[in-house]
């Protein structure tokens, strides 16, 4: 008990005898955090949903969520004796008879913008490392319902105001709304309690906004970290981290210090973003008037792709029973999220259902060995981008002094034609990497030295990697696409469900089909012994096994034409 | 859970590949290239071996906690230093008082949180701790034991056996979602047609957007653009969302071009007024109020998503996502010079809908 500060001491006592605490925390209190920069993704997403729980709290102190119409008289004398909504003219209040009241609007508007990034970038490292494979699938399908969550809260926040802008972006949605054939008049009149825009629709979002998608989230925030706690991190590959390890540094007290700093540090930013930058004016844009519009309306930056899809899809409308059918919106605001999302969340089960891999993974990927998994996520981050930009296509017309309407045209054929050659230009990468991995391991990393043979001949030197670094650039698993069973089985039964079978065999074709394997031992030890015959300059005789590689000249031949060269350069 | 923790001091990488939990095969054909050489202590840091760089990093994080608490203090100076409520320049105020507060608060926090930080880099243990990863999937023999009692529960129930219990369970559980549904059926009436018409109808003046003044002819110029309102507008009750929604369906632009300029469509040859056009001021893609006009080439372009329409031709679409022409409102004037409304608009306004009066 001595090594027990007394006080915590007492408090454990108290606990454990009521719930067995010390069970728990003996196993907890020092689990293993690995240490690495893409780790903290994760936490600034919850560092920003803590912040914004905080300074929304504050918020909803002042903000009445009501669309009656009051005469302003508060004191920002700009808009004096105009009409608005009261929760327009509370936002007034917020920001200018609260003090620290802007300062709250901002840090929760930053604070939002930042959640939803953290969110995203997080979920691109999962994906290009690997770490949604299994065990990991559920927290995966979590954390893409908490970025869909996000979207809809951000949305709703934003539109709280009821400044012009934010009632702009509303008035977007009623028209995507419209476009559900059959039923989008009477979804829109639901939800706005009639005619558009109504007197409803801020108090109704309003307790979406503070109660319902924060709840959800919050639930899901806390299985997410559960089941991530259970299942311990992942780990990259390197000396002694295996897939039964994880190799960390202690949660007590070292990462409580560092994790609790750096919440610190995200709350922080976002503080003094919002002391120096100024976001969201509200009273600049004014109230919501549905007649009125400023030039260069754009939304948060999240919701910048589906303005872009709206942009840049023709105008295409069809008639069915006599009734419009507006594909040129229900297209890009409709069915495009359902195309990007219906893929990203079962995604884990896809790649598990064609390659075939069912095993546990707690080591990372390193992208380059997965060309064609990296190669997919570069061609959505493209399709993304290029959906992003289109919808600033305004500003870059103004920017680059280019005619909007070539700005258009050019997107149009970009978002179908770009992806497909980046994925492939990152596969070659990918594989070229692999290559080159492939030769360190086997031949060594190039030196810069150039040898004159006495023949004449220049070759380079080629030192040995680490056997730590040959170590880390070997760990992963070797992967080859699944092989198909025979037609039929030996007493001429055919194979059950072949057809689906043969497009998974080529789907896993797809996948591994090119990848460049790393080196066999026999290849090492082969390129190994025709480096250095004499067994020279090997470093590892220490019963490690064989060296990683060593002294090597680094021609292209195949090995078994090397043969006459007679000793290897000495260093 | 069966979390083992290696000692503080983590074994040589020998041992930590020693341990092996019953983990899932793992179907390795080829042997590996590159054994694995085992975890390797860090080496120590300078904080470690030097007892000079340990207590200046001591007084470092020390002085960043406390560097905090000023800033603390600070923040509650500038809360009531820095007053908001003046007679003149609220928006200096504010942004000064925004300033201060954020200034020192964030401050404050990043010291809080860089000194937490540097605490642990330089002060704490520098070892890591390797623990064994445990098998996720439970062994066959508590599997079995958890069927068992589920198994046991279901024939103790009589779920399976007693199908009128369970049948009219299901039942009634299927039908339980239906009232949710219908409660919510109030939260707004039927559309109606509502969406189909406006409040301009036949004589009903043209009033600028804003004074709402009626307007003559002669008060617009060739080129020029002018938003307008039905006169009727005003007659609306100020309490209620009647005016915002008609706001949102009523708005006209006007615009005049020479009238030679007009490629009148058939049927549309009366609708200026000596080259004066009215439109709706409503894109027909998702309805944002358009109002972007290049007056030589009588192009309107909608802000929003750059649908442009040529208000020379019926509103034709040029450009960007609108399927369709821009709404047109057939002018007159009436017997005191003003410009009125023939007719309500021949089609729906705004958007296409499922059910757009044509």
């Amino acid at each position: 008990m001595s090594a027990v500060v007394n006080g915590a001491g007492k408090v454990v006592d108290f606990v454990d005898q009521r719930i067995t605490a010390s069970n728990w925390l003996k196993r907890n209190i020092r689990k293993a955090f690995p240490d690495h920069w893409s780790f903290l993704l994760g936490e600034i997403a919850l560092f920003s949903f803590i912040v914004l729980l905080l300074s929304g709290t504050f918020l909803a102190f002042w903000f009445k969520p009501s669309m009656t119409e009051v005469m302003y008289d508060g004191a920002y004398t700009n808009l004096r004796g105009i009409h608005m909504s009261e929760a327009f003219s509370s936002t007034l209040e917020l920001s200018f008879e609260v003090r620290g009241g802007l300062l709250m609007r901002q840090i929760h508007h930053w604070a939002a913008l930042l959640f939803l990034a953290a969110m995203s970038v997080h979920m691109l490292r999962i994906f290009f490392t690997g770490a949604f494979r299994k065990p990991r699938e559920l927290n995966w399908l979590i954390g893409a319902t908490m970025l869909i969550l996000g979207v809809v809260n951000g949305f709703t926040g934003y539109s709280l105001p009821d400044d012009l802008l934010s009632g702009t972006g509303m008035r977007i949605i009623e028209g995507g709304i419209l476009a559900i054939p059959f039923v989008g008049p009477h979804v829109s009149s639901f939800l706005f309690g009639g005619e558009y825009p109504g007197d409803d629709f801020i108090s109704r979002l309003y307790i979406i906004h503070v109660l319902l998608v924060p709840g959800l989230i919050l639930a899901l925030v806390t299985a997410h970290l559960m089941i991530l706690w259970y299942q311990k991190h992942t780990h990259w590959a390197g000396p002694g981290r295996s897939e039964r390890n994880v190799v960390g540094y202690p949660f007590f007290p070292i990462y409580v210090a560092k994790s609790g700093g750096f919440f610190f540090i995200v709350f922080a930013v976002t503080t003094l973003m919002s002391a120096a930058v100024q976001i969201n004016p509200v009273w600049l844009w004014g109230p919501y008037d549905p007649a009125r519009v400023s030039a260069g309306t754009q939304p948060d930056w999240y919701v910048g792709f589906l303005d872009g899809a709206l942009r840049v899809m023709p105008a295409w409308e069809i008639n069915i029973f006599g009734q419009p059918l507006s594909l040129g919106v229900l297209i890009p605001a409709l069915i495009l999220p359902g195309i990007i999302l219906t893929p990203l969340l079962i995604y884990p089960w896809l790649e598990q259902w064609v390659t075939g891999d069912w095993r546990e993974h707690h080591v990372l990927d390193r992208p380059r060995n997965q060309p064609v998994r990296t190669g997919i996520g570069v061609a959505f981050i493209t399709f993304y981008l290029l959906l992003w930009i289109a919808g600033g296509n305004d500003f870059v017309a103004t920017i680059f002094d280019i005619p909007i309407n070539w700005i258009t045209w050019f997107m149009r054929i970009a978002v179908i034609v770009l992806p497909p050659i980046m994925f492939f230009v990152t596969k070659r990468i990918c594989l070229g990497l692999q290559r080159r991995d492939r030769e360190k391991v086997l031949h060594g990393r190039e030196s810069g030295v150039i040898m004159v043979s006495p023949e004449g001949e220049y070759s380079e030197l080629h030192a040995p990697l680490s056997h730590e670094a040959a170590y880390e650039v070997t760990a992963h698993r070797r992967q080859t696409p699944v092989r198909l069973d025979p037609e039929t089985d030996e007493n001429g039964i055919p194979a059950p469900r072949r057809r689906i079978e043969k497009v998974r065999a080529r789907l896993s074709s797809f996948y591994f089909g090119d990848v460049v394997q790393k080196p066999t031992v026999h290849e090492l030890e082969a390129a190994h012994h025709d480096g250095h015959g004499d067994g020279h300059g090997d470093g590892h005789g220490d019963g490690h096994g064989p060296a990683p590689a060593a002294l090597d000249r680094g021609e292209p031949e195949p090995p078994g034409e090397r043969s006459e060269i007679g000793t290897g350069p000495q260093p | 859970m069966s979390t083992h923790q290696s000692a503080e001091t983590p074994a040589p990488g020998g041992d930590v590949e020693r341990v092996e939990p019953t983990g899932p095969p793992v179907p390795e054909t080829i042997a590996e290239p590159i054994p694995d050489p085992g975890f390797e202590e860090r080496t120590d840091r300078l904080t470690d071996i030097d007892a000079r760089a340990e207590r200046r990093a001591e007084r470092q994080v020390a002085g960043m906690f406390a560097l905090a608490a000023l800033l603390v203090v600070a923040f509650l100076v500038a809360f009531f230093v820095f007053q908001i409520e003046v007679d003149s320049g609220v928006v200096e105020a504010v942004r000064n008082s925004n300033l201060a507060l954020g200034l020192t608060l964030g401050l404050a926090l990043l010291l809080i949180g860089v000194g937490a930080i540097h605490w642990a880099k330089k002060l704490m243990t520098s070892h890591e701790v390797v623990h064994e990863r445990h098998e996720l999937r439970s062994t066959d023999e508590v599997r079995a034991a958890a069927l068992g009692d589920y198994d046991l529960g279901v024939e103790e129930s009589g779920f399976g056996r007693r199908k009128m219990i369970r049948n009219s369970l299901i039942g009634a559980m299927a039908l339980l979602p239906l009232p949710a549904v219908v409660l919510l059926r109030d939260l707004g009436p039927l559309p109606g047609d509502k969406k189909a018409h406006t409040l301009w109808t036949a004589d009903v003046r043209v009033v600028r957007d804003g004074s709402f003044e009626p307007l003559r002819p002669a008060d617009l110029e060739i080129g020029s653009l002018v938003n307008a309102m039905p006169e009727t507008f005003e007659e609306l009750p100020e309490s209620g969302p009647a005016r915002i929604n008609e706001r949102a369906k009523s708005p006209v632009i006007l615009v005049r071009m020479e009238p030679d300029e007009i490629n009148a469509a058939e049927g549309r040859e009366n609708w200026h007024v000596d080259g004066i056009l009215a439109y709706s001021k409503i894109c027909t893609h998702v309805g944002c109020p358009i109002n972007l006009y290049e007056h030589n080439t009588h192009h309107m372009l909608c802000p929003c998503h750059q649908s442009t329409f040529d208000l020379a031709d019926n509103g034709h679409v040029v450009f960007g996502p609108a399927p369709r022409s821009l709404p047109q409102l057939p002018l007159a004037v009436d017997d005191d010079g003003y410009l009125v409304a023939q007719s309500d608009f021949t089609e729906s306004v705004g958007p296409s809908y499922w059910g757009r009066r044509r």
